[in-house]
């Protein structure tokens, strides 16, 4: 057992954890935050994708006490009483999801992306996404609601 | 026809917001707190044995372990047409990963030591592999006569054939089975549709041109992002609630209600939010493992969530298929004959797959009028994965082969491919394969708009560079709900004080957007604007019943229930208006929450004034208003066994056109899809933006089809189960899609003209590409999926062939 801190959208949290259990695990199992999902526990799917310390990472690969003193951003972290995030709002818009398992990591990639690319091309987003699969939707909304709020609402490049 | 108010917009998804801000639980997310328990399920390794001892002394002694259940635990047949299968294996195991004991424990790494721990001793058999040589061999039969038997049949819970205590039907061993089902006993066929259709000889003696060439397609899984889930909890009372990622919370409830000889008022189901379906998840998959082990262990809550080989290997899949297609056509290119012999790998337990079959024979057609026609079509029981629905339900394996003999018998009559379709088309009247006169059959226009919108015919643009060959082919599509004749919905529409509504099904919300359209039928009827109108998720103790969210017949079915419960509602709320205004109901509209006189809409009564009853002078009229709504599709008729003919075999039909424009390298073999432009007709648009959604997807699950995806099974070994190995398509792969939306022919009896539209999306993708493939390369091939390495090595024997 290792006890580490690291601060949860915002907050700070302590925990006593096991040496084999992962992010993805302290999130959902002792942090309530379901918003991350498992699809495969192996790196392959992107569904529990966070952005931890900043870079998009697959919650499911990291041991959790190496994360003294990390910052990890959550779905449930972004928008706020005031609203929606605007790429949560242009998922809804462009009809970006349907079963809405893959969502929470997508829009984590999308704002990850933009964070570092605010102007992508649509090629760079797909290229971007690609380690995030989604079996329903065919990805084209999905691109659409990324450079929806990349173009500040128009498409280019 | 009057204007629609919601129906027909892209109002908002009602699951949009959830789903964005991770508030929408999957029955993983759910909280269960200190009475969580963890299930794991001990496997079979073996393709075929037979099971000879379980010893679970060892693994009970670990610490955290609380309890463990085999196949004595639980020994009756169950089955959605057929029921073949128990929740554990008793007598044998049939494929790798049949599940041979569970175990609950209060850690997920006790209940995998303490299966690590649990011993088995088989005696292994040799197996079934092959659907074609497993049809006709009788040496190695998959299914014996088993050791008991269960009268019970989920598709038709209120039809009684015969005095109960005698088989429904011949059966397989002592396998009892729906009355449209018929298994050869004695062999490892569990259902052979035949059909007859014409005269086969005169048929084939009118072709000038005949064409016979062998079709296959390996396994492929759904893979649905969302594993697949189940949590059982027993009271003390004895009561089961459990939580499933499921697309049939009523059929799940019936099978566990025959497994374990409970109530169906003992048992509830709770489907929240679901993770992917597409069949994958409809009948019963992983929900009855967790039952035994929660009945054991009265107050906790025992949790099972695959792991991603487990959706692999052990849930649905969708069959291999055999196709052996004989299709001729005179010179002037009318379809005169077809003969088709189809062998569906059915897997170990054929329980719902039996079905599939039935639909590959009386579909086998395809969309064209055919007059001559001689259909055998095989369920063969193999020892490999189930299989089991997947997004089209027969039709993107037939039409695998149909499509690309279409396009090799209009090449050898010179004849344009879409001309040769659009000839040949199942027209208004015209007969089906299966005798019947064909309604709405509107292939014709969905091939007229794909081909304007391509510009078929024109200059396809030239490649990219030196090495790449562009090519453009054309596929069509029909596809019909496959379900029992008397496939049930209903739906409960309560008003609230407010004038808001709250509409209740067991529909399952499983992506494809449900929600959302059910409320807009409920909204559109009831006059009220979409958000006012919200329809909750299923829960079988209050939602009522629905058969299973499958056949893309949600839509239609649930939403002729709920459009029946609207027009209840609103004539309660309008007899209520009639006498508060003193104006006949007849004479009253309702719209924007309002109930007024067409002719004077200023005297105007709000719902929400009268839709808890409304207090006159002389006392109290009306009360809360609860409209009901049931629907069951009238007409269905059944299909003689011997000939498959019948008047109409299935609701309605879907039809679609996709032409795909690809583009290969003949260096590596390697297909890039550019551009796919589809057309479907739909009879009526419930929301124009999810509607599109559901093309979107389905076209991009067929590439990954068409292109890669191959469940891998050496002996009865899958090979690849997991992402890295089995590709699905990602954004990258994602082509261009045009796509055309088309209502030109109304559903008689659907709710506002409204078809299915989610399978069909799928199903002409594969045979366009490979058309597509065809017409860039001049190779032609016959099984799935068009790997790389495929494509090199025919076009390399190609070469070979012409130097
Ligand atoms: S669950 Fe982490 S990548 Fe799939
Ligand atoms: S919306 Fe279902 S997996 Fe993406």
């Amino acid at each position: 057992m290792k006890t580490v801190t690291l601060t949860v959208n915002g907050q700070s949290e302590k925990l006593t954890l096991a040496p084999h259990r992962t992010l993805l695990d302290i999130l959902r199992e002792d942090l309530g935050l379901t918003g991350a999902k498992r699809g495969c526990e192996a790196g392959e799917c992107g569904a529990c994708t966070v952005i931890l310390n900043g870079k998009p990472v697959n919650s499911c690969l990291v041991l959790a006490v190496e994360l003294d003193g990390a910052e990890v951003l959550t779905v449930e972290g972004l928008g706020g009483p005031e609203g929606l995030d605007p790429l949560q709002q242009a998922f809804v818009d462009n009809f970006a999801l349907q079963c809405g398992y893959c969502t929470p990591g997508m829009i984590l990639m999308g704002k990850a992306l933009l964070a570092q690319n605010p102007r992508p091309s649509e090629a760079e987003v797909k290229e971007f996404i690609s380690g995030n699969l989604c079996r329903c939707t065919g990805y084209e909304n999905i691109v659409k609601a990324i450079m929806a709020v990349a173009a500040g609402g128009e498409r280019h490049g | 026809m009057a204007e629609h108010r919601v129906l027909g917009k892209s109002v908002p998804r009602q699951d949009a917001v959830d789903k964005v801000t991770g508030a929408a639980r999957f029955v993983d997310d759910i909280q269960f707190g200190p009475s969580l328990l963890h299930a794991k399920i001990l496997r079979s390794p073996h393709p075929h044995a037979r099971i000879l001892a379980i010893d679970t002394a060892e693994a009970a002694k670990v610490p955290g372990v609380k309890a463990i259940v085999t196949g004595r635990d639980c020994r009756h047949y169950i089955g959605l047409y057929l029921a073949d299968r128990t929740v554990y294996a008793t007598d044998k195991v049939r494929f790798v990963g049949e599940p041979v004991a569970g175990v609950a424990a209060d850690s997920i790494e006790a209940a995998n030591e303490a299966v690590k721990l649990i011993k088995v001793e088989y005696e292994p058999l040799p197996g079934v592999f092959d659907p074609v040589s497993g049809a006709l061999g009788r040496d190695v039969l998959v299914h014996e006569t088993p050791a008991s038997s269960d009268l019970w049949w989920q598709g038709l819970p209120c039809i009684t054939t015969k005095a109960p205590g005698t088989l429904l039907h011949e059966h397989l061993g002592e396998y009892t089975c729906a009355p449209f089902i018929h298994p050869v006993p004695g062999t490892n066929i569990s259902n052979h549709f035949k059909l007859r259709k014409g005269d086969i000889d005169r048929g084939f003696a009118a072709a000038d041109v005949v064409v016979e060439n062998v079709y296959t397609l390996p396994h492929i899984q759904h893979s649905q992002i969302e594993p697949h889930a189940a949590v059982a909890q027993v009271d003390r009372a004895g009561k089961v609630t459990l939580w499933a990622s499921s697309q049939s919370p009523n059929a799940v409830r019936k099978l566990i209600a025959t497994a374990f000889e409970l109530p169906m008022s003992k048992i509830r189901v709770i489907t929240p939010y679901v993770g992917g379906g597409f069949g994958g998840k409809a009948g019963v998959t992983c929900e009855a493992l967790v039952v035994p082990l929660a009945m054991r262990l009265p107050g906790y809550h025992v949790k099972l969530t695959l792991t991603r080989e487990e959706v692999f290997q052990a849930t649905f899949v969708r069959q291999g298929l055999v196709a052996r297609l004989k299709t001729g056509a005179d010179k002037t290119g009318r379809l005169v004959a077809l003969e088709a012999e189809l062998f569906w790998d059915g897997g170990a337990y054929t329980e719902y797959g039996v079905n599939i079959t039935r639909s590959g024979g009386y579909c086998s057609s395809g969309p064209y009028e055919i007059p001559n026609i001689k259909t055998d079509s095989y369920c063969v029981y193999t020892n490999h994965p189930v299989g089991g629905p997947m997004r089209g339900f027969g039709m993107p394996e037939i039409h695998w082969g149909i499509e690309q003999q279409m396009d090799i018998l209009a090449e050898k009559l010179g004849i344009d491919p879409l001309a040769f379709r659009r000839m040949n088309a199942l027209r208004e009247g015209s007969l089906g394969a299966f005798g019947g006169p064909m309604e709405g059959a509107t292939l014709v226009d969905t091939i007229d708009a794909v081909a304007a919108k391509c510009g078929w015919g024109g200059p396809v643009p030239s490649a990219s560079t030196a090495h790449k060959l562009r090519g453009r082919g054309i596929a069509c599509m029909y596809k019909a709900p496959s379900m029992p004749p008397n496939a049930q919905s209903s739906a409960i529409i309560k008003l609230n004080e407010d004038g808001t509504a709250h509409v209740l099904t067991t529909a399952m919300e499983i992506g494809q957007g449900s929600l959302t359209a059910l409320a807009q039928i409920a909204a559109e009827e009831l006059g009220l604007a979409a958000d006012k109108v919200v329809v909750t998720l299923p829960d079988t103790d209050y939602t009522p019943y629905e058969w299973q969210t499958v056949a893309s017949r949600i839509s239609y079915s649930a939403g002729n229930a709920v459009l029946a419960a609207a027009r209840d509602a609103k004539a309660q709320l309008l007899a209520v208006a009639a006498q508060v205004l003193a104006i006949p109901a007849t004479d009253l509209v309702i719209a924007d929450g309002q109930i007024f006189p067409l002719a004077n809409p200023a005297r105007k009564l709000a719902v929400s004034d009268i839709a808890m009853g409304y207090l006159l002078p002389e006392g109290a009229i009306g009360g809360p208003v609860i409209g009901r709504g049931a629907f069951i599709p009238a007409g269905i008729t059944g299909l003689d066994k011997e000939t498959g003919q019948g008047d109409k075999p299935a609701a309605f039909w879907t039809y679609g056109t996709q032409v795909a424009d690809i583009e290969v390298d003949a260096r590596t073999g390697e297909i890039t899809v550019l551009k796919v432009t589809a057309a479907y007709e739909v009879g009526k648009i419930i929301n124009p933006a999810m509607c599109k959604g559901q093309v979107q997807g389905g076209i991009v699950q067929g590439l990954g089809s068409a292109l890669y995806e191959h469940l891998v099974l050496v002996d009865g070994k899958p090979l690849n189960s997991d992402f890295v190995d089995y590709k699905i398509p990602t954004a990258t792969d994602t082509p261009e899609m045009d796509i055309i939306l088309l209502e030109t022919s109304p559903q008689a009896d659907g709710p506002f003209g409204v078809k299915g539209i989610a399978e069909p999306t799928m199903v002409p993708t594969a045979p366009a590409i490979a058309n597509a493939v065809y017409h860039a390369t001049g190779v032609r091939i016959l099984d799935l999926p068009l790997s790389a390495e495929k494509v090199l090595a025919a076009l390399k024997k190609k070469q070979t062939r012409e130097n």
